[in-house]
């Protein structure tokens, strides 16, 4: 027990123990109950009794139970507390865990994926509770039971946004654009001359706002995806140009003249050492671009789309002030964009298993 | 000098082969248009005549870049700063909630970092949450998130802050976090025999060795800012600000409005981060850590 953990203990003790005295002039029976062992599991520490990580995280998780049990728009003056107290108790959870030794592989392993695990659900079980609890309009925020509920009842609604959106225009775009900026990066770089132009140049459109295109892509390419598809084309190609042509630069001398004794060809060269040795860089380009794309893709709808699409559901149902829709969209673009990128991290891992920062750490 | 003129001369050639395919697609896309103008006038045409004309369109589908330049200097030069049609008034309005929301992205970037470096749970609990609020496509949601905010009375300028510090943090936590790292474990070990504390660790190595990184996530986060302010201002009855004369010109079909705005734009964003380079610079140099 360090110190630290120490004080996170005694403040949740005594978090739970002003939980204890409120309750007693206007919660329940339950909730006098539940504080007072909260305070009691808190300040066990400084007697020394069981201070083993997974009753503090047995707390938590009982009182997170609770709250949820009890929850409605009129949330007695002891909930705040008591939620104070929960949350020091699994963060002490997590402390403990984290710094305990002798784990094995596996155990270790699955403390570092429990753990924001663990972080995701309080985010969104304090969500929940402040949202309700405090009464906040749902037009503002709306509370995540409710998000969820309409994402189950609208999920063909979704699933045809989805497939225009991100199937039709963001990953076609990612396609043409990543695979043309990946050729062309392939062609520059047997001119040096290029090179020198187009890097800084290159490098100089991807810090512009290139969203700002959405507007004329419209005008040129129509209101379908095509227009969605053209502005991610152009959003994704500068990214991966510079980083394709950075990568296959990124040889070593020394390398190239081990292959040059091999008597190899310029496509053994490429396909043998650099191109390998570019994947690093290409892939840091493929996520970037991962989520550039969706971003290109929803924005574009703004400007005028067929009506289907996540960019023209969410600038609609905004203006019907329909705010758990806009969020069940949301919740849409963020699985894709997660999803997408975490694809990208798994098969960056089969492609590059030999890159540093991707081996397994050796004790 | 021939140093200079080895780097400068290929990216002049690149920007003039640009300019030289950006006219031939002037006179190709706008064509059209006029070859049916010239038949309905019934006007005998010459090549010539076609180039001159399809170049001085009201609304071209792709305005040449001398009608963006006389455009630009017609909105900044000969107009008022206060006229809603000066583009020096919209850009302000741009560049402030620009630099607002790039402060605060800063500051929280830091902030974050700091508490990531010096506590376990934080690294564990936060950093793979930050990664994942970077894969939700922030810019797409934020005309929502400026609507709603407006509809709570928070209006003007810090909705649109608010988005640029949600797209700017993120690179500023990555860099702290690995600049706070980056001191070597030789000089860990100098200060542990020094004696040093957490603190006077982190104030005097740890902080120092973060600069260097800091100034490289800070020139790609004030270009982000930037982008986010624009997207920012699309939604809100395209009042004032870049974004707003997007929207304007894309309604109206005033493509030389939108063009002349997106290119103050990419000069905002090429004076921003020169801005930050050339801080960076003296500081570095300031700080010996550059020769």
């Amino acid at each position: 027990m360090t110190g630290f953990q120490h004080s996170i203990a005694t403040i949740g003790g005594l978090a739970a123990l002003v939980a204890a005295y409120l309750a007693v002039g206007d919660a329940g029976i339950g909730m006098l109950v539940a504080s007072l062992a909260l305070a009691v599991f808190g300040l066990r520490h400084h007697f020394g009794i069981a201070p083993q990580a997974r009753f503090d995280l047995a707390a938590s998780l009982a009182g997170m139970v609770l709250l949820l049990a009890i929850l409605d728009g009129d949330m007695p003056a002891a909930t705040w507390p008591f939620l104070i107290s929960c949350w020091l108790s699994g963060w002490l959870a997590v402390e403990k865990s984290l710094a305990a030794r002798g784990l094995s592989q596996a155990m270790s392993s699955a403390v570092s994926l429990a753990v924001p695990v663990f972080f995701g659900a309080w985010i969104i079980f304090v969500w929940e509770v402040l949202t309700i609890g405090l009464q906040i309009p749902t037009v503002l925020l709306p509370p995540p039971s409710m998000i969820a509920v309409r994402f189950a009842e609208s999920t063909s609604i979704l699933w045809a946004d989805f497939q225009q959106t991100v199937i039709k225009a963001a990953l076609s775009g990612y396609i043409m654009g990543c695979g043309s900026a990946f050729i062309v990066a392939i062609l520059i770089d047997r001119i040096p001359f290029l090179q020198r132009g187009l890097l800084p140049v290159g490098n100089f459109i991807s810090a512009l706002p290139i969203v700002g295109i959405a507007p004329i892509m419209v005008m040129w390419f129509g209101f379908d995806w095509q227009s969605k598809a053209a502005v991610v084309v152009v959003m994704t190609f500068f990214p991966m140009l510079v980083n394709t042509v950075a990568g296959l630069q990124a040889t070593q001398a020394m390398e190239r003249d081990l292959l040059r004794t091999y008597a190899s060809s310029y496509f053994q060269l490429l396909i043998k050492l650099r191109l390998p040795t570019a994947a690093p860089f290409i892939f840091n380009a493929l996520k970037i671009n991962s989520t550039l794309a969706l971003i290109g893709a929803i924005v574009a709808e703004f400007f005028g789309t067929p009506i289907v699409g996540l960019g023209f559901r969410i600038s609609t149902e905004v203006g019907r002030m329909n705010v758990d829709m806009v969020w069940a969209e949301i919740v849409v673009a963020a699985l894709a964009g997660s999803l997408s990128y975490g694809l990208l991290s798994l098969l960056e891992k089969q492609v590059t298993f030999w890159h540093p920062s991707n081996r397994r750490k050796t004790q | 000098m021939t140093g200079l003129l080895s780097r400068v001369f290929p990216i002049a050639t690149v920007v003039a082969a640009i300019m030289v395919v950006w006219y031939g697609f002037t006179v190709y896309l706008n064509s059209p248009w006029q070859i049916e103008r010239y038949e309905k006038a019934a006007i005998e045409w010459q090549m010539g005549d076609l180039v001159r004309d399809t170049m001085a369109q009201d609304r071209p589908i792709l305005p040449a870049p001398h009608q963006i330049v006389t455009e630009i200097w017609k909105t900044t030069a000969l107009k008022k700063v206060t006229s809603k049609r000066s583009l020096i008034f919209h850009g302000s309005v741009t560049l402030s909630s620009t630099l607002l929301g790039f402060a605060m992205g800063t500051l929280l970037g830091i902030g974050l970092a700091v508490s990531i470096v010096e506590n376990q749970a934080m690294d564990k609990s936060l950093m793979p949450w930050i990664i994942t609020s970077q894969t939700i496509p922030i810019l797409a949601i934020a005309p929502m998130i400026i609507v709603v905010l407006n509809a709570v009375g928070l209006s003007g300028l810090l909705p649109k802050a608010m988005i640029s510090t949600y797209l700017s943090f993120f690179p500023v936590v990555v860099g702290m976090v690995k600049g706070l790292r980056s001191p070597d474990p030789m000089h860990i070990d100098l200060m542990r025999t020094y004696k040093a504390s957490r603190l006077q660790m982190f104030w005097k190595l740890r902080l120092p060795a973060s600069v260097p990184f800091l100034f490289a996530s800070m020139k790609v986060a004030i270009a982000i800012s930037l982008v986010g302010a624009i997207v920012g201002e699309l939604p809100t009855g395209a009042v004032a600000g870049l974004g707003a004369r997007l929207l304007a010109g894309s309604y109206y079909g005033q493509t030389i409005q939108i063009w002349s705005a997106l290119i103050s734009a990419a000069c905002m964003a090429a004076i921003l981060v020169g801005a930050v380079s050339f801080i960076s610079h003296v500081t570095l140099k300031r700080m010996g850590l550059q020769s």
